[in-house]
């Protein structure tokens, strides 16, 4: 083994830059024209599909592959975009085989579902090639519109009161506008700066404007957006990260996943990027798999991924756990951490005890493990807390989140809410975007109503 | 083992399956490819008589239509008969007849109708040691122009003397091969018949344009932007060719004529339905055209597969075995009452069948049971028409359940009779006759 691979400690640069390349390469290439026909040959066109209704967003699936099949790929774009103007992000990062290929009928028939995902993605990538816009913004309505966070729910819900004529300001603490899509997923699932350019296209609509370096609840407040503008969406996404709570002072090593994620999206040169050679995730949803493949991959000697709970119980979909174990991660569970070992300030390895279930209760068993490490990331979930939302008491939570109602709506009046920050987010791209979609359009409704306010 | 052999007007082959005269039988290289891998016989491709040899066009000569996954299901050419002269034809004939005894070696013949140009030919093919041969009267692009082909086949008096010619030129077995470009198949059977002609072989391509080119709006195939019709032919065809070789079949004057049933046939199973319509042997194009010689293989084994599952010891006990019940439509059992059965556990749910039904027939099957997606045949709606079946894209899953006798059809609320009873017969009819 070459140079710095199998060196203790946290270091960077443990591989080359071709290997690196290689490894955070399209994790799912896009389809050429031929496999795009084969796989779109294999839809059925069924009735009511069922792979529509498990799409959050409804688009219309049997459609637009059947487009794609008779050569109208352009048309398949459109009717994707209609429901969904984060189709080609979605296309990339949904868990298709938890939704729409799980539903599929050649799922049941052959275990081998339509390949879905992917079609979509060789129609969307198609027409944002050629810079094919569909939309146009209905005349100006002289609306203004705050919308706090560009993730999925922000910009769905931007790209949609823009249709409607609505003047939308972005506001976004990061530098880059995107959320989750820009920072937080897998970077072999959006290569190529996929997110910036999707950003682009949504807002070359027009009437778009974005204002970077805001923070909700410090630099802006609820009740300075309500007097500015007409009504105020707020998608900001769950900032703050679950604490592991094993040590008073965190040792060196111990890191955030979240941020991990985010750092290796943003890095220009992977190379100069630290890793441990024995790394532990503490998790088990899809930050813990895309954290711990992605140390696999910087090459990390040994990951091992320990959640406390069963196989059953992850978040993390069964194909991601696939892909995970195919890339070299060690998948264990029933291990719930207790201490976390450390020598002179840095982590040294992090002790366990096994849990059960005991009449639906998960109980630790006594028995021990001891797992040796150079780096621990806590991939345990996110949160919001006051200081997201900043001192406004009005608006309700429900179970540490923004309680919404089935079009969007807050308890406040003239705010809305949609994505992960919400009761009813589910962590998925989709979701937030039909939500924000979904708010944008009760948004409409209630500004040409004129009871917005 | 079921025996394969097959034994056509005195033309013996080691199984039924002949190559049609076409592209794939043109020159020894490929017949001999072709008799290596099996095929019991070829009719070579179509000769025209002697001097300059015809010309083709330069561009492609070919077009299709696919199904899903880009399966060939119909093809179209503009091919003309062989463009090599002549003597090397026959040369060629003679030398693979002499290299493969055990083969049939049939030679499909095209010339003007003139005495004279076919008391010319026949002697010279007769030479070759040619077992039989074909008479193209079916070609419908190119030589029909020309007053050949189709231009003779559409016109029984023609075929009629054309036959009777041959007949008293040659000591080779006859067989006519027909164009179904043309109103009532019988007629020029019958024709064949009257003219001493031993058999017919059928159906030659159908006349067709494939396709429009959309950039140029050119038929395809598109010569310089140009296209002109076609002959149809390949797994499209199929039906069309079994219907007309079961009119023949049937038909008083032709019944017992030996039948060459060529159109589509691709797998044993396509054969075998030829033979069960009254076909003596089968001959095949397109499907070795789209997967090469090895398919006979498939097809001889299928067939003797099949036949020793069921009995069969010789192709004499397939053939013509469904021509009895071929009838008119006047005579099918209108007491006989079917229904759509769903076989749930087979079931994929799709909803095709649903929305068949539903937005094109008969509102017979339901898509929601107790608010859970669900495809069930409602026995009041259904009429037993079967398209549910058709659309399913799982074989098997529905299935046509018969209503015995006694049993109530709940879409009429009346009884099953277990009488035959015909529309001849049937109240409804204003010309019907007593029932006896």
């Amino acid at each position: 083994m070459a140079g710095k691979q199998l060196d203790d400690g946290i270091v960077s640069g443990r591989l080359n830059t071709k290997a690196l390349d290689e490894n955070f390469s399209d994790l799912h290439p896009l389809l050429d024209n031929h496999e795009a026909l084969v796989a779109s040959d294999r839809c059925y066109f069924c009735y009511d599909a069922p792979c529509v209704t498990a799409c959050p967003t409804d688009i219309d699936i049997p459609m637009f592959i059947r487009q794609i099949s008779t050569g109208n790929t352009i048309g398949a774009a459109k009717t994707i975009f209609d429901q969904n103007i984060l189709g080609g992000m979605c296309a990339r990062v949904c868990p298709t085989e938890t939704l729409c290929e799980q539903a599929c009928v050649r799922e049941l028939a052959e275990g081998k579902p339509v390949k879905i995902g992917q079609l979509q993605r060789f129609a969307t990538d198609e027409a944002m090639d050629q810079g094919k816009q569909f939309y146009e913004r209905a005349k100006e309505s002289g609306k203004k519109i705050a919308v706090v966070g560009s993730g999925p729910a922000g910009l769905a819900c931007a790209h949609r009161l823009a249709m409607h004529g609505h003047s939308v300001t972005v506001f976004e603490t990061r530098k880059k506008a995107g959320g989750l899509n820009e920072y937080g997923i897998a970077a072999y699932k959006t290569v190529d700066d996929f997110a910036k350019k999707e950003v682009n296209y949504i807002a070359s609509i027009g009437g778009i404007e974005f204002v970077h370096g805001k923070k909700f609840g410090s630099d802006i407040a609820l009740k300075g957006l309500k007097s500015e503008f007409d009504a105020v969406f707020l998608g900001i996404g769950l900032s703050s990260v679950n604490d592991l709570n094993l040590s008073e002072k965190d040792p060196e090593g111990l890191d955030d996943a979240v941020d991990f994620i985010a750092k290796l999206r943003q890095a220009k040169n992977k190379t100069k990027l630290p890793i441990g050679r024995k790394v532990v995730v503490i998790g088990g949803g899809m930050t813990a798999v895309d954290c711990a493949v992605q140390a696999k991959l910087l090459g990390a000697e040994e990951v091992t991924i320990c959640y406390r709970r069963g196989q059953d119980q992850m978040n993390a979909s069964l194909f991601e756990q696939d892909l995970a174990a195919a890339k070299g991660v060690t998948i264990r569970h029933w291990l719930q951490p207790v201490k976390i070992k450390s020598s002179k300030g840095k982590v040294t390895g992090i002790h366990f005890e096994y849990t059960q279930l005991q009449s639906g209760k998960l109980v630790r068993t006594g028995k021990k493990l001891k797992l040796e490490a150079d780096q621990i990331f806590s991939a345990i979930g996110q949160k919001l807390t006051e200081s997201d939302i900043g001192s406004d008491k009005n608006i309700k939570l429900s179970g540490g989140r923004i309680m919404i109602d089935d079009e969007g709506k807050t308890s406040q009046k003239g705010v809305w809410a949609g994505g992960d920050c919400t009761d009813r987010g589910e962590d998925l791209t989709v979701t937030a975007v039909a939500q924000g979609r979904d708010a944008a359009e009760s948004i409409h409704r209630s500004l040409s109503s004129g009871k917005a306010k | 083992m079921a025996d394969i052999r097959n034994n056509f007007v005195g033309i013996k082959s080691p199984n039924p399956f002949w190559l049609a005269s076409a592209p794939p039988t043109d020159k020894a290289y490929n017949v001999e490819r072709a008799f290596k891998a099996g095929w019991g016989g070829v009719v070579w491709k179509t000769l025209g008589e002697a001097g300059p040899p015809v010309v083709n066009v330069n561009g492609p000569r070919y077009g299709a239509i696919w199904g899903a996954d880009r399966r060939l299901l119909g093809l179209n050419n503009i091919e003309l008969i062989t463009d090599r002269d002549l003597q090397t034809n026959l040369r060629e004939i003679k030398q693979v007849k002499k290299n493969w005894p055990d083969r049939a070696m049939i030679v499909s013949i095209m010339v003007p109708c003139e005495e004279a140009s076919w008391k010319a030919i026949l002697p010279l093919v007769e030479e070759t040691g040619a077992d039989g041969i074909e008479l193209n009267f079916g070609c419908p692009h190119g030589m029909s122009e020309r007053g050949m082909g189709a231009a003779v086949g559409q016109v029984p008096e023609y075929i009629e003397m054309v036959s009777r010619w041959c007949k008293a030129t040659t000591r080779m077995p006859v067989i006519v091969k027909l164009t179904p470009n043309i109103t009532d198949i019988r007629y020029p059977a019958r024709a064949a018949k009257t003219g001493g002609a031993d058999a017919v072989s059928l159906i030659n391509t159908i006349s067709s344009i494939i396709s429009v080119d959309l950039d140029n709006f050119s038929p395809e195939p598109s010569i310089d932007g140009k296209g002109s019709h076609g002959g149809y032919c390949g797994p499209a065809v199929k039906p069309i060719a079994l219907n007309m070789v079961a009119e023949i079949a049937r038909d008083a004057e032709t019944r017992g004529m030996p039948i060459s049933g060529i159109g589509g046939i691709t797998t044993w199973r396509d054969a075998a339905e030829f033979l069960a319509l009254g076909a003596g042997n089968v001959q095949v194009c397109t499907a070795a055209m789209t997967y090469g010689f090895k398919i006979v293989e498939e097809m001889a084994a299928g067939l003797s597969n099949w036949m020793d599952e069921k009995g069969h010891k010789t192709l004499d006990d397939v053939i013509s075995r469904a021509v009895p019940n071929v009838t008119d439509w006047q005579y099918l059992n209108l007491n006989y009452i079917a229904k759509a059965k769903i076989n749930q556990d087979s079931c994929i749910q799709c909803g095709r069948c649903h929305i068949a039904c539903e937005d094109t027939s008969h509102q017979a099957i339901t898509n929601m049971l107790d608010d859970k997606r669900h495809f069930e045949v409602i026995e009041e709606e259904c009429v037993g028409c079967n398209l549910c079946v058709n659309v399913c894209p799982v074989q098997d899953c529905i299935t046509m359940e018969p209503l015995s006798a006694g049993v109530l059809d709940k879409r009429t609320g009346k009884k099953v009779l277990k009488k035959y009873s015909n529309w001849t017969e049937h109240p409804n009819n204003p010309s019907k006759v007593a029932a006896e």
